[in-house]
């Protein structure tokens, strides 16, 4: 106590420059932590999907579609339990910058693979009843002011023209990390209208969504439904879903590393900083570490003075912009729903800003440290200033 | 009189390590706000230079990109017809009706696959576009299943070389040569013959025409003509804004991205620069009084320390630009949102960013020297002098 008592007198008594430097690291720590959430943010669609689903697509690539004629082949495969299939609508509300990911789906089914939409019992019956009705999630519903009955019109990019669909539900989360700005309609429905125009897509969908029996049998599922279709007109690819959601991540990978990179620059710069506040310190106390070598303290304890010193000047900082992260968080959310459905702190990016704080501690305290220590007695007496 | 400059320089002299650590903080800033913006920039030179200025495309209304959009055979022949389009050497119309298609190939190194652009080409193809040159091989024969590969795509992806075949739509496609685009978007695509992509890909019909123009200055004119012809659902654009288009949601996604950053970030720059002008300036009370005893005004001490802030600067922005100038030689791949295809490009430093980040370094010194300076400034003779 008598330590910590001691350090802290230290910090403060260049009130100033130690206020300074706690703020600078505050900003450093919101920052990294920030940048860590939001590349969690990015992530979050792999985090959210479940390792028991599979996605069932084209070989070739996701822009090309497969019959829907494979929906019964791909039930027979042995421990299946059920299928739905989904198609990327791509439609856009009013302009492309209110994007959502909108698809169609085979719905009964489709909500039945995914419980952790949570719909009202009365509004799936709703949903399920009316072939123009769609289901959206709570805060895409309130981002835009929708309400149950509404009429929403989609300009279709992919399939062209003007689509009208009716709010019968809005779904809930289970978890935290579900996605709520998603928005679903019947196949059925989209399906009829490319009959009427006679589009290659009709009675072709995007991907099918297997729900297996046992969560083992992914693996042996996924390369049996695959082998159904080889050589056929449309071969498949199976994977689960996680794999399926990292693989579009993966494609943007440089962007998150680049982020990631940054966000350690952050550190550097605040370390700097640091740096410059403790060799500052020191020039100022040669003096008085030239005293405390007479009275025989060693080098070790000038050296936990240093250290200390960073030490209690870092994690205040950190605690700050700790406290911080949570409102700023909110806000963002708030502010960047559309773009990032789920932006949670995670317990590990605390971590990160702690061990963070440590490092940026000690390796700002080395050469100061390194210079208290190695000034002669006699010279550090003779200094002035 | 002002006070010299040389004073500045061996004040930052004398306290080494100080400047050095503020100096590298203002760096580091520097070099994430060039390098982001460097980064957007070159996506969008890679895209503009992509298109040509005298090139019409023509989509399906509603499709932004060449993936989503179709234009039937008949909509194609009739465009076909107009007499504003260009003439080749051997009298033939410039025009080609293209069909794009993407495919996920492995990439190299991780293995994962990425989307790649196919592009089914006639045989104008390659004479609309000058930026195009064979680099290896020869280019793929009609009614043929090979293909020739960008620059880009052979170095990045795997297994895709000269005589080798990539497979897909059950065929394999040998490539048989290899083409350099420069730095441009047809740099990370695969090209082969137009009609068997149709038939393997079951396209029906084809993703974009595109044309020379007579004279460039006809564009209004053909582009009003077509998309008021009610046969054709088409919309015209010129390649260069079409392409230019399609870099603008990531572009602008990555300068929001850069500048919010760097802003944030600065904020510790700048509270180094502050530290280190505080003490400076605390450090020297003794001798700002005998300065302003000699006659220099408080106006000459203020400048003084600006001058020193700024210096710290403008050092941190040199530092930074010198480092960021050698990320021109990393080119990353990456997926556009907006295509949902692989693209190639480099980090491109341009003087507009240069000034920026110089202007940017600037302020940050600015910022973090004024307090301290007017702190200086503000001193009474008398009590300075008093002070050891």
């Amino acid at each position: 106590m008598f330590f910590l008592k001691i350090l802290t007198r230290n910090a403060f008594r260049s009130r100033l420059r130690t206020g300074l430097t706690i703020l600078g690291m505050t900003i450093a720590i919101l920052a990294f932590g920030l940048l860590r959430t939001f590349v969690n943010a990015w992530y979050a669609g792999v985090e959210a999907s479940s390792a028991t689903r599979l996605v069932t697509r084209n070989a070739v690539s996701i822009i090309f579609p497969l019959p829907i004629s494979y929906l019964d082949k791909i039930r027979q495969v042995d421990g299946v339990k059920m299928v739905s299939h989904g198609t990327w609508f791509g439609g856009v509300y009013i302009d492309e910058k209110n994007f959502f990911p909108n698809f169609a789906i085979e719905p009964k089914t489709y909500l039945e693979l995914y419980p952790e939409f949570v719909l009202p019992p009365d509004q799936k019956e709703a949903f399920l009843k009316d072939r123009k009705g769609f289901v959206a999630g709570r805060k895409l519903v309130n981002k835009h002011g929708w309400k149950i009955g509404d009429i929403v019109t989609l300009k279709g990019l992919i399939f062209y023209g003007n689509w009208d669909f009716v709010l019968r539900g809005i779904y809930r989360g289970r978890d935290e990390s579900t996605d709520e700005t998603q928005f679903f309609f019947h196949w059925d429905y989209l399906n009829e209208g490319l009959k009427k125009k006679g589009h290659v897509w009709a009675d072709q969908v995007g991907f099918f969504m297997i729900g297996v029996t046992r969560p083992e049998l992914a693996a042996d599922v996924s390369v049996a439904v695959d082998d159904t279709f080889r050589n056929s007109l449309a071969e498949t690819l199976t994977e689960t879903e996680k794999a399926f959601q990292q693989g579009f991540i993966s494609m943007s990978g440089a962007i998150v590393t680049a982020i990631q990179i940054v966000s350690f620059v952050v550190i550097f710069i605040i370390m700097a900083v640091v740096a410059n506040t403790m060799a500052m310190t020191t020039r100022e106390r040669i003096g008085e570490y030239a005293i405390l070598k007479t009275l025989g303290f060693r080098a070790m304890h000038i050296a936990g003075l240093v250290f200390g010193e960073s030490l209690v000047i870092t994690m205040m900082g950190c605690l700050l912009g700790i406290v911080l992260i949570f409102p700023a968080t909110k806000i963002i959310s708030t502010e960047l729903g559309t773009y990032f459905p789920v932006f949670n702190v995670e317990r590990e990016t605390l971590f990160l800003n702690v061990s963070a704080s440590w490092v940026v501690a000690f390796v700002s305290a080395i050469i100061p440290t390194r210079r208290a220590i190695r000034i002669r007695i006699a010279d550090g007496l003779r200094r002035i200033g | 009189m002002a006070i010299p400059i040389s004073y500045n320089f061996r004040n930052l002299w004398t306290r080494r390590l100080t400047t050095v650590l503020t100096i590298s903080g203002m760096a580091l800033v520097v070099f994430v706000f060039a390098s982001m913006l460097m980064l957007a920039e070159g996506l969008q030179k890679t895209l503009v230079e992509t298109g040509s200025y005298d090139n019409m495309i023509f989509l399906r209304k509603g499709a932004a990109t060449e993936v989503v959009s179709g234009v039937s055979r008949d909509q194609a022949s009739i465009l076909e017809t107009l007499p504003e389009i260009a003439s080749g050497s051997k009298g033939q119309k410039l025009v080609a009706k293209e069909t794009v298609v993407l495919v996920a190939l492995p990439k190299k190194g991780s293995g994962k696959p990425s989307n790649v652009v196919l592009r089914g080409i006639g045989e104008n193809s390659v004479l609309l576009r000058p930026q195009v040159r064979l680099v290896k091989g020869r280019l793929p024969r009609v009614g043929s299943s090979e293909v020739i590969i960008g620059t880009s795509i052979a170095k990045r992806f795997e297994g895709i070389e000269m005589d080798e075949t990539l497979c897909c739509a059950m065929r394999n496609w040998r490539v048989v040569g290899i083409f350099d685009a420069g730095s441009t978007g047809f740099s990370s695509e695969v090209w082969g013959d137009i009609d068997q992509f149709m038939q393997a890909f079951r396209r029906p019909g084809y993703s974009s025409v595109i044309f020379r123009l007579r004279d460039p200055s006809e564009f209004q004119n053909v582009k009003s003509r077509v998309e008021n012809d009610p046969r054709l659902t088409l919309v015209a654009k010129r390649e260069t804004k079409y392409y230019a288009e399609q870099s603008e949601m990531m572009a602008k996604f990555l300068r929001i991205l850069g500048t919010s950053l760097t802003i944030i970030f600065s904020l510790g720059a700048i509270i180094g620069a502050m530290i280190t002008m505080y003490s400076a300036v605390a450090n020297r009370i003794a001798e700002i009084g005998t300065l302003r005893a000699l006659g220099f005004k408080r106006r000459d001490i203020l400048i003084a320390f600006l001058v020193e802030s700024l210096l710290l600067g403008l050092l941190g922005g040199l530092i930074g630009l010198f480092f960021a100038s050698f990320m021109q030689l990393i080119t990353i791949s990456t997926m556009n949102f907006q295509t949902f295809a692989e693209l190639a490009f480099s980090f491109t430093l341009t003087f507009e960013i240069i000034y920026k980040g110089m202007i940017f370094s600037l302020a940050m010194g600015f910022v973090g020297g004024l307090l301290p300076s007017i702190r200086a400034s503000r001193m009474v003779i008398v009590d300075a002098l008093r002070a050891s």
